[in-house]
């Protein structure tokens, strides 16, 4: 087994593992924090796959290299934005869930 | 999309139009809330001037522009073809008048305190500019998907914008949806490069091979893609957030935002992929736009408030934008063409981004003096507000496809399309479509012009200027049909004669039938049958919670992300 398999693999759990968590659990932060670990799994495919694409020589191929960069910084924006979203909502509506309130207006 | 490796002459306007935003952004941020709104004028009016020059320039060659002069496969080159020329300029236009919509609900006069939410509207609305300008001009997958972040970035905070509990939570919904989806996106792009060595669309177009890899790529960025654009029925974030958000920010929203994904499927199906989509996965992706118009509409009329109505109609027409995928699939060449089909589905988003910004401003107007915008209540607004009622008429009618609407020459473009091709049944969904967009225009259109029950009290006087920006805009979608200029002679006939008017009526009248059955409050009068599709209109609107629940709506993401790619797998040819 080659290490650029064995990290497309641990690529692939995590993605499992984060999509799974995006869709069963109910509290934004948990989903926060799926989207992390989904998100870390498409980084570690992105790195495997610079592995795998390296010239003689070198470590790794170097665009793959800087998308994952890339990638890890517009996460991390997002990570931000939604957590700020959740505690602001907490601080306005006293809880976090995202379900839907009944409609309010009446016939 | 072809692959020219040098910078074109006019390349740098390229550059100027996605910057230039970003700039004013910057430096409306250091100026401050008084001056931001003075700062964003500034900036429409050279952004409308430098699309402008693009079009011109666009119309002589593609231009180009390699950054930092690296080309393509190492360097990332950006690129307009008429395509993007097109939406560059459709979306200045809407931009400008969404900010004179804007000018008077998000003003900081001079005696006042500066506020929050002006700041942040004026500044986000340039953001929203900047980011679709970057993702119509993106050469490659990965750039598209920055543009893209920021675009879904600029957005969410349009949608909270008053800071409300109930907008934050629907803000909070749409972001997290949005981002399982560029999750799928990426990966998708990731694999793209893992396979192929390259991100570029012009080379992609090249190399791309159907095989297990392709398939999986396109079904997994096209459905990540589709969440984002809330294409039923992944539309669990669309109607709270379009309907919550001030009638501006609802207008950014619904007219532009959701585009800048529609528009990303184009280039991947269009563009970097044509060689791998099938006949059945393009059958799947219009049928789930015939099956947004139908639901759409029909919940569209079963809403008491007149913005979740718009909402609700934006679910239907963004269901009509990709009608355009399966007509443009040639089944000879086994490959999607740029043609009339495309030229179509190009028509159609150009007529909805005006009209439908338009009608989300004649909504906020109603909302706005009325106080409230119950459409049962909406009796005598028409004679308060014969402006902003005629704006959003209009608005209607250029949504419904009547001559010389955007959206008629779109549907003669499509219907052209789908007889040359043989793809008939397609035919009833262009026809039909329209009388279900007719059914909540009358809906409102006869609630707004019955005599109110005791005479009406505005909440506040409405400003002329967003009356009128609301009416031009809606205008302008109806005047969209003269730019057929270049268009195939015979396509336009006569529109009184009779093969022409009577399609035109028999809109209106099923129109009328369908919010006769629907509505919620009957609009005839009761009876047996009336009661038997209330019934119905209440199944589709349980329907649509269930739909709108988290779990249905990422497990329904999921089974068609499978289902395009057994599609794409079992309609290539051995």
């Amino acid at each position: 087994m080659t290490d650029a398999l064995l990290y497309g693999l641990a690529a692939c759990g995590l993605i499992g593992l984060g999509l799974y968590g995006l869709i069963a659990n109910p509290a934004p932060l948990r989903k926060i924090l799926a989207f992390n670990i989904m998100g870390g799994g498409v980084f570690l495919l992105a790195g495997a796959i610079a592995r795998r694409g390296a010239g003689a020589g070198f470590g790794g191929d170097p665009v793959p290299q800087a998308l994952l960069i890339t990638g890890i910084v517009v996460a991390f924006s997002a990570t931000a934005l939604a957590v700020a979203l959740v505690l602001r909502l907490n601080a306005v509506a006293g809880d976090t869930t995202l379900a839907e309130p009944p409609p309010a207006n009446d016939d | 999309m072809t692959a020219v490796a040098m910078t074109t002459p006019q390349g740098w306007l390229l550059v100027a139009a996605v910057l230039l935003p970003f700039i004013g952004m910057m430096v409306g941020l250091v100026a401050g809330g008084r001056h931001a709104a003075r700062v964003a004028a500034v900036v429409i009016i050279a952004g409308l001037a430098i699309a402008a020059v693009t079009v011109r320039a666009v119309l002589d060659a593609p231009q180009v522009y390699l950054l930092g002069g690296w080309a393509p496969p190492l360097g990332v080159a950006l690129r307009a073809d008429g395509l993007a020329a097109a939406m560059m300029a459709v979306v200045a236009v809407v931009i400008a008048g969404i900010a004179l919509y804007a000018r008077r609900d998000f003003a900081t006069p001079p005696c006042s305190a500066e506020a929050r939410a002006p700041l942040a509207f004026w500044l986000l609305l340039l953001a929203v500019w900047g980011s679709l300008n970057l993702v119509f001009v993106s050469g490659d997958l990965f750039t598209l998907y920055v543009g893209l972040e920021l675009l879904t970035f600029a957005g969410v905070p349009l949608v909270c914008l008053d800071g409300r509990g109930e907008t934050l939570r629907a803000a909070l919904r749409y972001l997290l949806f949005a981002l399982l989806g560029s999750l799928l996106y990426l990966l998708g792009a990731v694999l793209v490069y893992g396979a192929y060595a390259t991100l570029d669309i012009a080379m992609l177009a090249q190399l791309v091979q159907p095989g297990v890899l392709s398939w999986t790529v396109l079904a997994l960025m096209t459905v990540g893609l589709l969440a984002k654009t809330a294409l039923f029925p992944l539309h669990i974030w669309l109607p709270p957030a379009h309907a919550g958000a001030p009638a501006a920010a609802s207008a950014v929203l619904s007219a532009l935002v959701v585009k800048g994904s529609w528009f990303l499927v184009v280039r991947l199906w269009f563009d970097a992929m044509p060689a791998v989509v099938t006949f059945s996965a393009a059958q799947l992706l219009g049928g789930l736009g015939a099956a947004a118009i139908v639901f759409g509409s029909i919940v569209a009329l079963r809403q008491k408030r007149l913005k979740l109505l718009v909402a609700y109609s934006t679910i239907a027409q963004i269901g009509y934008l990709f009608l355009m995928f399966p007509l443009a699939f040639d089944v000879a060449a086994g490959t999607m063409l740029h043609g009339g089909a495309l030229t179509g589905g190009l028509l159609q988003a150009a007529s909805h981004a005006t009209a439908k910004a338009g009608m989300f401003m004649a909504a906020g107007l109603i909302y706005a003096a009325l106080g409230h915008d119950r459409i049962a209540d909406l009796g005598g607004v028409a004679r308060a507000l014969p402006v902003t009622v005629l704006a959003f008429a209009v608005a209607g009618l250029a949504l419904m496809g009547v001559l010389p609407s955007g959206a008629y020459l779109a549907k003669k473009l499509l219907l052209d399309a789908a007889a040359s091709g043989g793809q008939w049944w397609w035919t009833a969904v262009l026809q039909g479509g329209a009388a279900f967009t007719a059914g909540y225009v009358v809906l409102v259109l006869t609630r707004a012009l019955r005599a109110p029950p005791v005479p009406l009290q505005l909440a506040t006087k409405v400003s002329r200027l967003s009356e009128f920006a609301a009416l031009g805009l809606a205008l302008l979608s109806m005047l969209l049909g003269f730019a057929a200029a270049g268009l195939p002679a015979g396509l336009i006939s006569n529109p009184l004669a009779p093969k022409e008017l009577l399609p035109t009526l028999l809109v209106v009248a099923g129109g009328f039938a369908l919010a006769a059955a629907l509505a919620r409050r009957p609009l005839f009068g009761d009876g047996p049958w009336r009661r038997l599709t209330a019934a119905a209109g209440t199944g589709f609107e349980n329907a649509d919670a269930l739909l709108r629940r988290w779990p249905t709506a990422s497990l329904a993401l999921i089974i068609f992300a499978a289902a395009f790619g057994w599609l794409l797998h079992t309609g290539t040819p051995a």
